[in-house]
């Protein structure tokens, strides 16, 4: 177990801090809600996927404040993956809700390939918003041997 | 075609900074342009030029610059007129 093995063993500390990545972001929901109304589906349709978008289905201001979680997710996501070119499709990262209310990454096409190639095998994703503002924390375990 | 991207960068880049200071090749990322912001500019480009950004050119660097805006719209659009 990675996470089961003593944190006060010479080494180890070392080990789990070289095969973790963090990314996080922060994204005001207005910004999000004003792209909303004035790009539409066009908008959402190039960011969010089907199951994003029905998870955050209310009144305007509760969809928008959903989506930016979701962006602020996303961009995470990318700063764990760290793109050295091609920057993926922002719907191969997926932020797929649990029916128990937790959240979890599911990366497909370029974003899974680019996971793939560096190693990162589990991925952690939590979301928040408040006060107009939405934000995300992604935490990922790599292969200690591809880290770069 | 510089005049445009400049008005759709003050729409919709939110930049802390006035669009005008900046020089063509100047990175607006660096200037302020957060990841959210390069998607309204990527749309607001799409609606001004009726283009549209294949998945291949939504690079980071397409959008650093007015000059990479630029040559991304020109190669999609074709040449300026003179």
């Amino acid at each position: 177990m990675f996470f089961g093995r003593r944190w006060d063993q010479a080494g180890k500390v070392d080990e789990i801090l070289g095969a973790l990545r963090v990314g996080t972001d922060l994204v005001p929901v207005e910004h999000v809600a004003e792209s909303v109304a004035r790009f539409g589906d066009r908008y959402v349709g190039r960011v969010y996927t089907d199951h994003e978008v029905s998870c955050c289905q209310g009144t305007p201001s509760v969809m928008a404040a959903g989506l930016a979680a979701r962006f602020a997710a996303k961009e995470a996501t990318i700063k764990v993956l760290r793109p050295t070119g091609h920057q993926p499709d922002w719907r191969s990262i997926e932020i797929r809700r649990d029916p128990a209310g937790w959240c979890t990454l599911n990366l497909t096409d370029e974003a899974a390939r680019m996971a793939r190639e560096q190693g990162i095998n589990n991925m952690a994703v939590s979301l928040t918003h408040e006060a107009g503002m939405a934000a995300a924390v992604v935490v990922a375990v790599c292969d200690g041997e591809k880290e770069r | 075609m510089e005049t445009e991207i400049r008005e759709i960068l003050t729409e919709h880049a939110r930049l802390p900074v006035e669009v005008a200071s900046l020089d063509d090749d100047a990175d607006l990322y660096q200037a302020g342009m957060t990841s959210h912001a390069s998607v309204s500019v990527m749309l607001a480009l799409e609606d001004a030029f009726d283009i549209e950004f294949p998945e291949t050119m939504l690079r980071k660097s397409t959008f650093e610059s007015v000059s990479a805006i630029s040559t991304a719209l020109t190669s999609l659009v074709g040449a300026p007129a003179e």
